[in-house]
C-alpha cells in the first residue's frame, strides 16, 4: 500500500509540540466525557457496596465461611426482588484474622479505600469490640452479628447495630427459668476468657439467682486451648448442671475429655451450640451429650413444625435437613447463628429504603432510620421468628430455642418468647450525636 | 477433688504434653544439632502431620484402628518427602547460611500453613482414636488412649537414640554433628545428611502430631504452640542434646500439666518462659548442651 501523502512516514512529520499537546487534551477530554456521564448517574444505578469483615481466618473461620453463604444467598435473593430501592447490593469481603487489631483495619479499609456504604457480618465480640471505634471515627454504620451483649450495653457507638441476633443477656435471662426448673439448681459455668465468655459470667447468676438457683463455680478457660481435662478438677462435686460455652477449633475436645472425665456418672448438661457449631453431633466421643440440652439461635436440625419461610430460607443458603451443606453431609453449617446474617440484610434493606439511602452522605440518615425500626414480622425476611427492635440501644429481641440432643439430633423442647428476654435499657445510644 | 487424686490428674495430663514435646522437640533439636539451622517452620510439619492423618484415616474405611495406623505410618513419611524437597529447593541454595534460612523457614511457615488452609479448610476435624478405652478410676475417668500415647512416644524415643548411638547412620549423624569439614574430609556426603536430618527432624513432629490427633483435632494453626514449646524445651536442655530435649520435656510438660491445673494455665506459661530467660543467663549452652566451640 502506497503512503503517498507520506501519513505513516515519522520522519517527514511536521507533528509539532503544541499539535501533540492539543491532541493529548483533547482526547484526555473524550475519555472523560463519557465517564462524566456515568458518574451522574452512579446515584441511582450503581451497587450499594457492603464491607464484609468476615472470619476467613483465625478461630472464627468455621463461622466465617458459613456468614459469608448464608450473606451470599440472602444477597442474592435481594437483588433477584430487585435490590434496595432498585440498586444492585454487592458484597465487599476482607478478612480480619479473627483479630480485634485487624478488624479495626478492616473497617477503616472499607470506609476510606473500599468507599463501601456500611460494614456489616462480625460474630467474634472481641473483634466487634475492637472494631466498633472505628467505625464510629469514620462515621460508618456498622452491623454486626455478634450476640454478644456489647452493642445493647450502650458502651460501644451509635453506629454499631446488631439487628439480627439476639444478645446473651437477653437469651440467658429468658433461658434461666428453664434450665432452674428442668435441669437443676446448682450450676457450674465453664466459659472462654473472653468478652462473650464475660456476658455469660456476668449475666448467668442473676438470671438463676432470680429463679432460686445459684452459680456454685464459674471457670474461666482461654480461648486457644488445645486441652481441658486439667480444668475439671475445679468443677465442684456437688454440681448439678454444668453450663458449657466454648467457642474456637478445640470445642469437640473439650466435650471429649468431659465425657472421659465424667462417663455415665455425668451431672445435667446445659450447653450454648456455640460450643458445637460447625461440628457434627455424631463425631466420635460426643455420644457422651446424648440426653443433654443446647442453646441454640436457629434450630440446626429441620423440625416437624418449621414454616413455610424457615424452609425456604434452608434451601436458599443450601442446607439439608442436619444442618449440613448439601451435597456434603460432614460440612456442617453454623445454623444456630448465620441466620443472623440474613436477617440483617433484611433490616439493611429496610432502613435504607425508609431512610431514601443515595449514598455515603446518607449514612446519618441510615442510623436514624435504622433507629426508628419497632419490630420485624416472622417470614421470608425474618426466617428465625418474629422480633422487636430497640432503637436505644440498637438490639433486636426475640425468641430462643432449646434443644435436647436425641438420637443423634437436636430437638427442640422448648421456645421461649420475646417478653422473656426483655430487659431495661441500660442506656441510649441516640443521645450520642452523629 | 482431694489432692492426691488432683495431683494423679495433674501429672497424668503433664506426661501427654510431655510424650508429645518430646519427640517434636526432638526433631527441632536434631536439625540444629546437626545442620545448625533453627527451623522456624517445625511446627507446620507437625500440623501437616495431622492434617495428613485426618486425611489418610479418613480415606481408610473399615475399624478406626486401621486407618490411624495407616496414618501413623504414612502421614509421617509424606510429611518427610515435603521437608526432604524443602531442603532440596530451599536450604541447600542458602548454603545453610543462619539468618538465610531463618527467613526462609519463616516463609515455609507461611507458605504450609495458607495451603493447609486452602486445601484442608479452616475446620478443626477430628480423627477416631485407634482405642476408645476408658479407663475408671475412683475418682474420676482417664483416655486410655491418652496412657497410649505416653507409651507409644517413650518406645519411639527409645527407638531414635538406639539410631542415633548405635546404627552407622547415627555415627554419620553424629560425625557430622561435631565436626561438618572433617566429616566431609572422610567421604561422608554431608549434603545428603543433611537433606535426610531435617528430613528425620520433620518426621518426628509429624508423629507426634499424629499421635495427639485423636485427642485435639486437625486444625491449620494447630503447629504455633508446638513451635514454641519446642523451642523452650531445646533453649533449656541444650540445643543438639538429646538426653537434654527429651529431660526438659518432661520437666516443662510436667510443671505445665501440675501448675495449670492447681493455678492457671497462664502461670505455668509464665514460668516456662522465666525459666528460659534464667537458663539463657546463667547456662546459656542449655542444661546438658556443650559451649560452642
Amino acid at each position: 500500500m502506497a503512503d503517498k501523502n507520506g501519513f505513516f512516514d515519522l520522519s517527514k512529520s511536521t507533528l509539532s509540540r503544541r499539535t501533540a499537546l492539543k491532541g493529548i487534551v483533547a482526547g484526555a477530554g473524550l475519555a472523560l466525557a463519557p465517564g462524566f456521564v456515568r458518574y451522574s448517574q452512579a446515584q441511582s444505578s450503581a451497587p450499594i457496596k457492603i464491607g464484609f469483615q468476615s472470619h476467613r481466618t483465625g478461630i472464627g473461620a468455621a463461622y466465617g465461611r458459613w456468614y459469608e453463604k448464608t450473606s451470599a444467598a440472602a444477597v442474592k435473593a435481594i437483588n433477584d426482588a430487585g435490590g434496595i430501592s432498585g440498586r444492585k447490593v454487592e458484597l465487599v469481603i476482607e478478612d480480619d484474622g479473627t483479630d480485634p487489631a485487624r478488624g479495626a483495619e478492616v473497617v477503616g479499609k472499607f470506609a476510606t479505600q473500599h468507599k463501601t456504604d456500611i460494614v456489616f457480618g462480625t460474630l467474634f465480640s472481641h473483634v466487634v469490640i475492637g472494631s466498633a471505634p472505628a467505625a464510629g471515627e469514620n462515621k460508618i454504620p456498622y452491623f454486626v452479628v455478634s450476640e454478644g451483649h456489647h452493642v445493647a450495653s450502650t458502651k460501644l457507638n451509635r453506629y454499631v447495630f446488631q439487628p439480627g441476633i439476639t444478645d446473651v443477656k437477653s437469651q440467658i435471662q429468658s433461658m434461666a427459668p428453664w434450665i432452674a426448673a428442668n435441669a437443676g439448681k446448682k450450676v457450674t459455668q465453664i466459659f472462654p476468657d473472653f468478652a462473650f465468655g464475660y456476658d455469660h459470667r456476668d449475666y448467668l447468676p442473676p438470671a438463676l439467682k432470680a429463679q432460686g438457683a445459684d452459680v456454685i463455680a464459674q471457670i474461666a478457660i482461654p480461648p486457644t486451648e488445645s486441652s481441658f481435662t486439667k480444668y475439671f478438677p475445679q468443677i465442684p462435686a456437688e454440681t448439678e448442671v454444668i453450663y458449657h460455652v466454648m467457642v474456637g477449633p478445640a470445642v469437640l475436645t473439650f466435650v471429649k475429655e468431659l465425657g472421659e472425665f465424667y462417663g455415665s456418672q455425668r451431672p445435667q448438661l446445659f450447653g450454648f451450640i456455640d460450643s458445637l457449631e460447625a461440628v457434627d453431633i455424631n463425631s466420635p466421643g460426643l455420644e457422651f451429650l446424648d440426653g443433654s440440652h443446647f442453646w441454640e439461635g436457629s434450630p440446626r436440625y429441620a423440625q416437624p413444625d418449621d414454616s413455610a419461610a424457615q424452609k425456604a430460607y434452608r434451601a436458599a443458603v443450601g442446607i439439608d435437613d442436619n444442618g449440613a451443606a448439601v451435597g456434603d453431609p460432614k460440612d456442617v453449617s453454623t445454623a444456630a447463628h448465620m441466620f443472623g446474617c440474613w436477617e440483617t440484610l433484611y433490616v439493611v434493606k429496610k432502613a435504607m429504603e425508609d431512610a431514601g439511602y443515595k449514598g455515603p452522605e446518607d449514612r446519618a440518615k441510615l442510623v436514624e432510620a435504622t433507629e426508628a425500626l419497632k419490630e420485624f414480622a416472622e417470614g421470608p425476611e425474618h426466617p428465625q421468628g418474629p422480633k422487636t427492635f430497640n432503637g436505644k440501644i440498637h438490639q433486636c429481641f426475640g425468641i430462643q430455642n432449646i434443644s435436647k440432643v436425641e438420637g443423634g439430633k437436636l430437638k427442640v423442647v422448648h421456645k421461649t418468647k420475646i417478653e422473656d428476654g426483655l430487659y431495661e435499657p441500660e442506656g441510649d445510644y441516640t443521645t450520642q450525636a452523629l | 477433688m482431694h489432692f492426691g487424686p488432683h495431683l494423679l490428674l495433674a501429672a497424668l495430663e503433664g506426661l501427654v504434653t510431655s510424650a508429645v514435646l518430646a519427640l517434636t522437640a526432638l526433631g527441632l533439636s536434631l536439625v540444629f544439632g546437626v545442620m545448625r539451622i533453627v527451623n522456624v517452620a517445625h511446627g507446620e510439619f507437625f500440623m501437616l502431620g495431622a492434617v495428613l492423618a485426618w486425611a489418610i484415616s479418613t480415606a481408610i474405611s473399615g475399624h478406626p484402628a486401621v486407618g490411624f495406623v495407616a496414618a501413623l505410618v504414612i502421614a509421617p513419611l509424606l510429611v518427610g518427602l515435603v521437608a526432604f524437597l524443602a531442603e532440596w529447593l530451599v536450604l541447600r541454595r542458602l548454603n545453610y547460611n543462619p539468618e538465610g534460612t531463618i527467613v526462609a523457614t519463616i516463609g515455609m511457615l507461611y507458605i504450609i500453613q495458607q495451603l493447609a488452609l486452602t486445601f484442608y479448610g479452616p475446620e478443626a476435624r477430628p480423627v477416631e482414636p485407634p482405642l476408645n478405652y476408658r479407663i475408671l478410676l475412683p475418682w474420676f475417668g482417664y483416655s486410655g488412649y491418652k496412657l497410649s500415647v505416653i507409651a507409644a512416644s517413650a518406645v519411639l524415643l527409645v527407638i531414635t537414640w538406639l539410631v542415633l548411638t548405635r546404627t552407622k547412620i547415627g555415627l554419620i549423624m553424629r560425625a557430622t554433628q561435631y565436626d561438618r569439614e572433617t566429616a566431609q574430609a572422610f567421604g561422608i556426603p554431608v549434603e545428603r545428611v543433611y537433606a535426610g536430618v531435617f528430613a528425620i527432624g520433620a518426621m518426628l513432629a509429624a508423629i507426634a502430631a499424629v499421635l495427639i490427633v485423636p485427642i485435639s483435632q486437625a486444625h491449620y494453626l494447630m503447629g504455633q504452640d508446638p513451635l514454641l514449646l519446642s523451642f523452650i524445651v531445646v533453649i533449656i536442655g541444650g540445643l543438639g542434646s538429646l538426653r537434654g530435649t527429651v529431660v526438659a520435656a518432661i520437666l516443662i510438660g510436667l510443671s505445665d500439666g501440675i501448675v495449670s491445673v492447681f493455678f492457671s494455665p497462664t502461670l505455668a506459661k509464665i514460668i516456662a518462659t522465666l525459666v528460659v530467660a534464667m537458663v539463657l543467663v546463667f547456662r546459656p549452652q542449655g542444661l546438658f548442651g556443650t559451649a560452642a566451640r
